[in-house]
């Protein structure tokens, strides 16, 4: 990681460490929709940004971990934070299930196929399919969750859980862009062709990019579920994936930090202009198209290569390889 | 001698297009190898049955005595044959070393878990992997290249971090796809250099080529094909003076 960017997340710590004692309880609030929807849009580049596998069905994944903690809760009286990590592991196993038939489709084909998941999921929970999802008025009376006995209930105590969770995926997320696994999905996103001539299993890395992305958007959707309390199909519209998906194209598709700042422009810009009332959404659609025009590669695009000079050893002749090079 | 490489009555069509009909060779083991023949001869379609990125419809594939038929891509690849492309097929937007590293993917076994938890394990086979992937880049002479991305390299450039990147899979044989097209005389020269170390390593090389100064200078054994069908095989010595190869690529006239 480079200097820059850690002196960038450092500040942007601090800056978010002090800002609920100065907020009020609104802006808390918009605040912590930015978290969820950074910890959305970071669990969407992994799929979108990372492995090139366009899917514009992300809200799906938000909905079945939140469905499954809501359950979880209201059901078996499970504490929610401990229903996190299972609903994560619900999304990530549902990811796996429905997307291992269609893997295989390329670019706009994919997109058409997770557009109808994500239409699927939300019907079904219309329909309260197994008699567990409430239909139409959805899953209330979630449990708060409490740490230590300590309940949290109020938005600044969200506020810190919420991007306690962003820092911690931020990090797992960087440590992962530089390691075999998330370079085998760079591959997959450059050329799958090449990647699987030069050994990668592409079906496995589609297939695991799938799951985890939709395993991350799961955990969020349960903190989500945490945070509301009353869950509804409603929260899960195909909107949902579409401002997602705009999220991680605006802030530079495979860039970490682009990212989560697309995640805070797309929440907050509207705020900025809720004085315009319905003409907001206009004035926000037409950045949109300009930003698209102007900087296609988003606002903060990805930086490579990865490594630094001072990462590479110094090259040691290749075993049996003769003396000099080719030069 | 025994072969690395035995195709048996290979046949792959395309439609009602016999791209390869029934073409047997073998691949000596440590030998270099040229495929020829005019364009549409089915060259690149034999090598992609070969890795796997085609399905043979008939015949036989074995490597090192174990059938290789039907068996996906990178399966292949991990047995020990890598590739090149007839039109370079690089990660553009990634450095070169990452490009390399593509090739230390099959050879490496840390999964997503060590890779967040970052276990002394990982670590050490990160390392490992890096050190190895610049040893292949100073292998090809691309050691002092290593952080520019791989669409900003020359094009002969390009072309050897693909044979870098596949010499990174530790292959058993590597089967070049047109190594020299669109490199000067220059950088040919330093090919058939490069070829003649790959062969020191122990590693079999297979290769489709136009330039013929270059298969001539760098092949043991020719296998020519016209039209998807073997039509003749030897030294080059032999090739040169084959009347059906002469005919296939000058034409009678010239003959």
């Amino acid at each position: 990681m480079s200097r820059r960017l850690l002196v960038g997340y450092a500040s942007a710590a601090v800056v978010l460490g002090i800002a609920p004692l100065f907020l009020d309880p609104y802006w808390v609030d918009v605040l912590n929709s930015v978290g969820l929807y950074a910890l959305l849009a970071l669990s969407l580049n992994l799929i979108l940004g990372d492995a090139g596998l366009f899917n514009m069905g992300q809200a799906a994944f938000y909905a079945v971990g939140a469905y499954t903690a809501a359950i979880l809760s209201t059901q078996l009286h499970v504490p929610i934070l401990w229903a996190l990590p299972v609903s994560g592991l619900v999304a990530a196993l549902f990811a796996a299930l429905v997307a291992r038939p269609v893997i295989h489709l390329r670019g706009d084909y994919l997109l058409i196929v997770t557009i109808g998941l994500g239409e699927i999921v939300r019907i079904a929970l219309v329909n309260d399919v197994f008699g567990l999802t409430g239909g139409a008025n959805g899953i209330f009376g979630i449990a708060r969750p409490s740490i230590l006995d300590h309940k949290i209930r109020r938005p600044q105590e969200f506020f810190y859980l919420i991007w306690a969770f962003v820092a911690l995926t931020v990090f797992l997320f960087h440590r992962l862009e530089q390691s075999r696994f998330g370079r085998a999905l760079n591959y997959l996103r450059e050329d799958p062709v090449a990647a699987e001539g030069s050994g990668v299993n592409t079906a496995r890395y589609k297939l695991l990019a799938f799951a985890l992305g939709a395993g991350w958007a799961g955990m969020t959707g349960s903190l989500y579920a945490a945070k509301m309390t009353i869950i509804s199909p409603e929260s899960f519209s195909f909107w949902e994936s579409v401002v997602v998906f705009l999220m991680v194209i605006l802030g530079g598709s495979g860039s970490i930090p682009g990212v989560l700042l697309g995640a805070a422009l797309v929440v907050m810009v509207p705020e900025f202009f809720r004085g315009l009332a319905s003409a907001r959404m206009l004035f926000f659609g037409l950045v949109m198209m300009v930003m698209m025009v102007v900087r296609p590669q988003g606002l903060l695009p990805l930086r490579a290569p990865r490594f630094k000079r001072s990462d590479l050893p110094r090259a040691e002749p290749a075993p049996g390889a003769a003396p000099g090079g080719a030069k | 001698m025994s072969a690395l490489l035995e195709l048996r009555n290979v046949t792959k069509s395309f439609g009602g297009l016999t791209a390869v009909g029934d073409v047997t060779f073998d691949v000596a083991k440590g030998s270099v190898v040229g495929l020829i023949g005019p364009n549409g001869a089915g060259k690149t379609t034999t090598f992609n049955v070969i890795t796997g990125n085609h399905r043979a419809d008939r015949g036989t594939i074995t490597f090192e005595g174990r059938s290789i038929g039907g068996l996906r891509t990178h399966k292949i690849v991990t047995l020990g044959i890598a590739r090149t492309f007839q039109n370079i097929r690089l990660f553009q937007q990634l450095s070169a070393v990452e490009n390399v590293l593509a090739g230390r993917h099959c050879r490496t076994r840390a999964g997503l878990l060590a890779a967040m938890v970052r276990t002394p394990g990982q670590a050490r086979e990160e390392a490992e992997a890096v050190a190895r992937a610049m040893a292949e880049l100073a292998f090809v002479g691309l050691e002092g290249r290593a952080l520019e991305l791989a669409k900003n390299l020359a094009y002969g450039d390009q072309r050897r971090l693909e044979i870098a990147r596949a010499l990174a899979t530790e292959p058993k044989l590597l089967v070049l796809d047109e190594p020299a097209g669109g490199m000067n005389e220059h950088e040919t020269d330093e090919l058939v250099g490069l070829i003649r170390r790959i062969q020191e390593r122990g590693i079999t090389i297979l290769l489709i080529e136009h330039d013929m100064s270059l298969v001539m200078r760098a092949c043991e054994h020719i296998v020519v094909l016209e039209y998807g069908e073997k039509i003749a095989e030897g030294t080059p010595d032999a090739i040169r003076a084959d009347p059906r190869v002469i005919e296939a690529y000058l034409g009678t006239e010239e003959a």
